[in-house]
């Protein structure tokens, strides 16, 4: 664990030298009561939330900015976390996974999202591949693909979007036609996170007809020949992923690398995302609760008028509207988490609606910080815009926040 | 000495990022709600620990924690991080205010006794009250050698040579077994407890125990369980 000599006791000197550079989660673990995100936990979820607040603001927020900025992808660090346990969280520990909860998952995710929310969603996306292996897999596929994910000496990618089929995921057409022991897949995936730095990814492809009955899940390992990568995309955020398509042309996969039955891929694929979409609520939670605990800490700081900005009654509502809407949004996306792991008949629905709303409001906090921070939210010195712009494409990928209305929709509509 | 047992003394503190408030009698600072954790200097002396059963230095690591009941948070995170053991030495509430070094060196050295630990473990001092005092006083009642502020820790058969950072620099002395040593900000990096730790030692709860001991001045007599954490009570005048 390479930290600097003394590093906390450092970090505690260093956050009374004023809020400028200041990282976001050094007041993150103080006395915030109402928001205080170990609410209702029990003792040892408690304790791995502190675990991940730890790594969170040690060996994360000290270097988000520097990931964004110059496009680092954090492989040491993220392999730091695969140590303690976050490659494979409810992953069984058979193959080398923590077998937590989905819950558990949510509060660790959300912690270590106030450390780098970029970061945080990737290793969530990481964590939702390892997943499908471990539940959908035979035991051989298991037992070779799962452990060396899980200690992340190996990184995942999710291959489900195509150039041509995004909300309408069904409609994918990457062709894997059976030859012999081989599926030949031709094809090509877009705004792959992870892609070209992945070594295992997992794409969805047709091997019957139309519809998703078709539709089938292969590992595709990184070396293959026929798999190649497009540019690597510059993006507003999620900077510390590298994201490019995936294009496969007559890429021989092995049968064996099928994960589940011929047809059931697209299953695969929706039970994958009920919990990616937790994951990545949970992502914009960490987000928005380190930009409330910012706004705070900028509106006590920061005099106008003659006075801190705290004593201005307009911030002190929104600060609390802010804090309010945030704790909703937490609710939500727990409650919706042991829907899950439950396996309630509310759970996709719970999902979809956790993280239609935990990501809008979760942004619209990030977003309300930045502005109370006035002219100094603006620079990239300050984490706030950071926050803002990692948590603004949780509002679109994994189902965008329309696709999720028309999931809840139809639960409530049918017959 | 692979027969040697360690005992650790871990504080539940006032949690360092946490902005103190006074309280509005000026008795003390606000507590109620506030975030505490494991003191800085004593996951150092936790690490130190585990990390000389690792090297099979030490066959045992006892994390001690003396204080109200939320001390079991803070066993279990010594617990997680690798210690065998925890030993929590209840002291109410009402009285735990008045519990100062002069105490807690009296309870280290009665466990230190009973359990035969070989090595006395502790965080030069503690971010509330800095007192810098538990680990000197318990040397004297037990009449061992010290090291105290160690920057470096090296066991080698019945003695250990610590490396001591002090006002004009840094002065290395060896020690006969049984010491006490305390750790300083440059002992270790402590480590994460892992997902995998904290499950296997949180979940087992440490439920009601019998513990019996009147007084410090007399060791502690007590009926063991075989349950991670042993809980000891004591009152004191």
């Amino acid at each position: 664990m390479l930290r600097l000599c003394g590093g906390r006791l450092a970090a505690q000197l260093g956050s009374l030298h004023g809020s400028l550079q200041k990282p976001a989660c050094g007041s993150v673990r103080g006395v915030l009561s109402c928001i205080d995100p170990s609410l209702g936990l029990n003792d040892v979820q408690k304790e791995f939330q502190k675990v991940a607040f730890d790594f969170a603001s040690r060996e994360m927020a000290p270097q988000m900015a520097e990931w964004d900025q110059k496009e680092l992808f954090p492989v040491e660090t993220m392999r730091k976390a695969a140590q303690l346990g976050f490659g494979g969280i409810y992953v069984r520990s058979d193959v080398g996974g923590s077998e937590l909860s989905r819950l558990d998952a949510s509060v660790i995710f959300e912690a270590l999202a106030t450390g780098c929310t970029s970061t945080t969603a990737y290793i969530s996306i990481h964590n939702m591949c390892v997943w499908m292996i471990d539940s959908f897999g035979n035991e051989e596929q298991r037992h070779k693909f799962c452990p060396p994910l899980c200690s992340m000496e190996k990184f995942a990618s999710y291959c489900l979007t195509e150039p041509g089929s995004g909300s309408d995921a069904v409609s994918l057409m990457t062709s894997a036609k059976q030859q012999g022991d081989n599926y030949i897949l031709n094809g090509s995936k877009a705004f792959i996170s992870g892609g070209g730095e992945s070594d295992i990814y997992i794409v969805m492809c047709r091997t019957g007809g139309p519809g998703p009955k078709g539709i089938s899940c292969l590992v595709v390992e990184k070396g293959t020949p026929g798999l190649s990568f497009g540019k690597k995309e510059k993006k507003v955020g999620w900077n510390s992923q590298p994201t490019r398509a995936v294009i496969l042309e007559d890429c021989a996969v092995p049968v064996a690398n099928r994960i589940g039955n011929e047809g059931q891929g697209f299953l695969i694929a929706m039970k994958g995302l009920n919990g990616g979409r937790i994951n990545v609520a949970s992502c914009s939670l960490g987000a928005a609760h380190a930009s409330v605990v910012l706004a705070r800490d900028h509106l006590i700081l920061r005099k106008q008028f003659g006075e801190p900005l705290a004593n201005n009654q307009y911030l002190q509502f929104k600060l609390a509207d802010m804090a309010t809407r945030l704790v909703a949004s937490r609710l939500m996306i727990r409650n919706a988490a042991v829907a899950l792991q439950e396996e309630r008949e509310d759970a996709v629905a719970l999902c979809s609606m956790a993280k239609l709303f935990a990501t809008d409001e979760c942004f619209t906090i990030c977003n309300q910080s930045l502005q109370m921070h006035g002219g100094y939210g603006y620079l990239k010195d300050y984490a706030v815009q950071q926050f803002v712009r990692d948590s603004r494409v949780h509002q679109i990928l994994e189902g965008s926040n329309e696709v999720m209305r028309m999931l809840i929709s139809r639960n409530l509509l049918q017959e | 000495m692979a027969e040697l047992r360690a005992l650790v003394g871990v504080k539940r503190v006032i949690d360092y990022a946490v902005k103190i408030r006074v309280k509005p009698d000026k008795t003390g600072v606000v507590t109620d709600g506030v975030k505490h954790s494991m003191n800085p200097f004593c996951e150092i002396a936790v690490e130190e620990a585990v990390r000389l059963k690792e090297k099979k230095l030490v066959k045992e690591v006892i994390a001690v924690s003396c204080g109200p009941k939320q001390c079991q948070e803070t066993l279990r995170t010594a617990l997680a991080m690798g210690a065998d053991r925890g030993i929590h030495v209840e002291v109410p509430e009402s009285e735990a205010e008045r519990l100062g070094p002069l105490q807690v060196s009296r309870v280290l050295t009665a466990l230190a006794q009973k359990e035969k630990a070989g090595l006395v473990l502790l965080g030069k001092q503690a971010i509330d009250d800095d007192c810098n005092q538990t680990g000197q006083m318990t040397a004297a009642m037990l009449d061992w050698p010290q090291g105290t502020f160690a920057s470096k820790l090296t066991l080698e058969g019945d003695k250990v040579t610590v490396e001591r950072e002090i006002d004009g620099g840094l002065e290395t002395i060896r020690l006969k077994l049984p010491a006490v040593v305390t750790a300083d900000l440059r002992l270790n990096e402590p480590r994460y407890a892992t997902l995998p730790n904290i499950m296997r030692r949180t979940t087992r709860q440490p439920g009601r125990w019998e513990a019996t001991n009147p007084s410090l001045h007399r060791p502690p007599s007590v009926v063991l369980q075989p349950l991670p954490v042993q809980v000891y009570h004591c009152t004191y005048s």
